[in-house]
């Protein structure tokens, strides 16, 4: 930390996210190099506003030699391009001092994939709009002249709607028929197979009039259909690429690099993916393992919260395993690899997070059950309406026109529209809020919970201790020797203490605690044998002691403390109805001590990563509901196998992956979250209800004979009207 | 109404015109950072001048 870091404030200026500086080792591997330019895409966390993007952007285009670096708000992706000297590190190494997270970023072919579809369906819908506009010109005058028209121009008129609506519907109608033609192969029918054969019939009946000179065409109608399920696939494509995003940090994460040591002990800059088993790794001071390891040489403080959730850093030396994820705080380490990273702690956790997706995919939207009963319900009333006139003396195509007229007027536009509106309105409010959505159907799952399970370290309390005991000058004398050191508790000091000076020759020895000079005098902060205090018994807490050359040790005492909001939000929690316990992998006299604070009757301590799967497997068993909250890679395979899952914005990368969403700020986001999906789960039955009841009123006029094109495109336009603006009320009401 | 006969080519020209027009943002990905946009506009291009600079550099 530099004077440089001081002036400006850490990470996002808006505080909208905390700022972070994990570094993702050597990057030099992940540059592209084509004539001398050399790109890099980075994936930048915490990055939320303009301030962000100025002050990334203005940093960067400082350095020699960079030719042009953009940074995508949206997506935190960051290219940069550049000629010469300037070394991939030095610019994320920029970029982490600003307070930002960075790792090398790949897009992978999903990705792109997916981004092309929405690109797809955007111009699709482009082009259905502007030939809904100028087909709707054509046919207001038609109706508007209805009686004065002559036949020859009224004619002249629908060949002119049709010669547009042709090319339009082959293009922009591609994205159903396509679908509907893999489902009828397969021998199914889906929700493409109506809308699709609405669209033929409308058009092949249109043109029918046209040429036999007739009264009625429905080509304005049939684009409309087609324009507004375009807008419910767009939205519906978009909201599920965005959390498709979220999820590809994952990955980014395991396209860190890390130093391998040579066999003439130079270090080489790797890929995660190339490590071998028994490669001598070198884990210097700040860095996080990505593959396991088994110390070989050196001795330094680690810290294993990600972990295990053990909130204090463990000291490790020769002979001793530290799993992938864990930070090594003080001294540089040399380890032997346990296998390749796919063998790692972190990948077995990765595949408990797939079977537990696989288990959720299997979760029934409600959008789904409605699909399953509208299709036959469409189908047999057209069906029976065209035998029932037919029987009653009607021509064919008399016949033929009324039971098209029902397919057109009952396709599911409301229903296309109903959930995708409710759920991007739903994801956008909160985000506001400081709330990322992982997946649009997280929001029916969050909606049924009625089981609450918390993490301790990180979720419950702030996951770093807080210095509690009262100190005079001596605080700035020993934030002299922490300024120094990066374990847990002198950082603690350090925050209380605020910027200053730093001692000299200064001196850390892993597990006992740091030693230097100040004005010529020496000085020590560590443990009570170390620093030479009477060990005093009774004490509760992690504690450091600081001792001068003729003072009295003085004991500093830290505690993991609680968020503001947790006994607030928990008490609210518990009033609704919902069973609350407490699930962690720390210490039972610490996990007991919040419990007892919260009021909090279950709890389980010292709980193991499979452990926690097996609780959530077992209340799963019991029928209930759970919403899991936590942090921790302990955490990730308990989030994946939850009902639906939350995770703060500070956690592992993994934990994010594997919940349905992550909250920035207090504990009070779980009650926003609960609030904001049952709202947005009412709207979306009541978005039903409302396509429901517009069916009741539209079928009985179209299979009485009795819908003009004037009249089907009132009626389409009425109920997704009205579908989207009471989609709309998601956002106006607050709690 | 012999009219029509220009004006709905017209029409139908100006329409085409707007429809390039989007196509054109959509493929030079004018969509791909909304949020990015939005802030981007408040952003000074420009610094104060030397000497009127105070203790925050």
């Amino acid at each position: 930390m530099t004077a440089a870091a001081q002036s400006s404030p850490s990470g996002c200026p808006s505080g909208l996210a905390p700022s972070s500086t994990s570094l993702a080792g050597d990057l030099s591997a992940f540059v592209v190099e084509k004539r001398g330019l050399k790109t890099l895409t980075l994936s930048v966390r915490g990055a939320k506003c303009g301030g962000c993007l100025s002050k990334i952007e203005n940093k960067l285009n400082a350095l020699s030699g960079i030719q042009n670096a953009r940074m995508n708000l949206s997506n935190g992706k960051l290219a940069v391009a550049w000629t010469g000297p300037l070394s991939a590190d030095t610019i994320a190494s920029t970029v982490s001092d600003l307070g930002y997270g960075v790792s090398a970023f790949s897009e992978d072919g999903s990705a792109k994939a997916a981004k092309s579809e929405e690109r797809g369906l955007l111009i699709s819908l482009g082009v259905a709009a502007f030939a809904l506009a100028n087909i709707m010109l054509l046919s207001v005058s038609v109706w508007g002249g209805h009686g004065e028209m002559g036949a020859q121009t009224r004619t002249a008129l629908h060949g002119i709607s049709g010669l547009i609506a042709l090319p339009v519907l082959l293009f922009s109608g591609r994205h159903f028929f396509q679908s509907a033609f893999a489902a009828l192969r397969h021998g199914h029918a889906n929700m493409d197979v109506p809308i699709s054969l609405a669209l033929i019939l409308a058009f092949g009946v249109s043109v029918w009039e046209t040429i036999t000179g007739g009264e009625h065409a429905y080509f304005d109608a049939s684009v409309m259909l087609l324009s507004f399920l375009l807008i419910g696939r767009f939205l519906d494509a978009r909201l599920r690429r965005q959390t498709q995003a979220a999820a590809h940090e994952l990955a980014a994460l395991q396209n860190r690099s890390l130093n391998r040591l040579t066999a003439d002990g130079d270090a080489e800059a790797i890929r995660a993916d190339q490590v071998q088993k028994g490669d001598r790794i070198l884990l210097a001071a700040g860095e996080r393992a990505i593959v396991d390891l088994k110390i070989t040489q050196g001795m330094s403080g680690v810290d294993e919260s990600l972990v295990s959730g053990e909130s204090l850093p463990r000291t490790i030396g020769r002979g001793e395993t530290i799993y992938a994820g864990s930070l090594n705080l003080d001294h540089p380490l040399t380890g032997e690899a346990l296998g390749p990273a796919s063998d790692s702690l972190l990948s077995q956790i990765t595949d408990m997070l797939e079977a537990g997706e696989q288990k959720r995919a299997r979760y029934r939207q409600i959008a789904d059950k409605a699909v399953s009963l509208y299709v036959p319900f469409v189908h047999t009333t057209a069906a029976l309406a065209f035998v029932v006139w037919l029987l009653m003396g009607a021509s064919i195509h008399q016949a033929t026109l009324i039971a098209v007229s029902t397919l057109i007027i009952t396709c599911p536009c409301a229903l296309a529209l109903a959930a995708p509106v409710a759920q991007v309105v739903a994801s956008g409010t909160l985000f506001k809020k400081g709330i990322f959505l992982r997946s649009g159907d997280a929001l029916e799952r969050f909606a049924e919970i009625d089981h609450l399970v918390l993490d301790k370290t990180g979720t419950l309390t702030l996951g770093t201790p807080q210095l509690v005991s009262e100190h005079g000058p001596e605080l700035d004398l020993a934030a002299q020797l922490a300024r120094a050191s990066r374990h847990p508790l002198s950082r603690a000091i350090v925050a209380q203490a605020g910027p200053g000076p730093v001692a000299e020759y200064i001196l850390e020895q892993p597990g006992l605690g740091v030693e230097g000079w100040i004005d010529g005098q020496r000085y020590r902060l560590g443990s009570a044998e170390w620093v030479g205090a009477e060990q005093v018994s009774a004490q509760t807490g992690p504690s450091l002691w600081f001792a001068g050359p003729d003072d009295e040790p003085i004991l500093f005492r830290f505690e993991d403390q609680l968020h503001a909001d947790a006994g607030a939000t928990l008490t609210a929690l518990k009033q609704s109805g919902l069973g609350v316990e407490i699930l962690s992998g720390d210490r039972p006299d610490a996990v007991s001590k919040i419990a007892d604070t919260l009021q909090i009757e279950t709890w389980h301590a010292q709980v193991s990563p499979t452990g926690k799967a097996e609780r959530l497997e077992a209340l799963n068993a019991s029928g209930k509901k759970v919403l899991m909250v936590g942090d921790g890679l302990n955490d990730a395979g308990a989030l994946a196998l939850a009902h639906a899952s939350l995770a703060p914005g500070g956690a592992m990368d993994v934990s994010q992956s594997a919940s349905d969403a992550v909250y920035s700020g207090g504990l009070a986001a779980i009650r926003t979250v609960l609030s904001v999906s049952t709202r947005t789960k009412r709207v979306m039955l009541q978005n039903f209800g409302l396509a429901a009841a517009y069916n009741c009123i539209a079928v009985p006029i179209a299979v009485t004979g009795h819908v003009t094109p004037l009249i089907a495109a009132i009626a389409m336009s009425a109920s997704s009207l009205i579908v989207t603006l009471n989609a709309l009320r998601i956002k106006g009401e607050h709690s | 109404m012999t009219i029509i006969i220009y004006l709905i080519p017209v029409a139908l020209g100006l329409g085409l015109l707007g429809l390039g027009a989007f196509l054109w943002s959509v493929t030079s990905d004018q969509y791909d950072d909304l949020d990015g946009a939005a802030h981007r506009i408040l952003i000074d291009d420009d610094v104060p001048l030397p000497t009127h600079t105070d203790a925050s550099e």
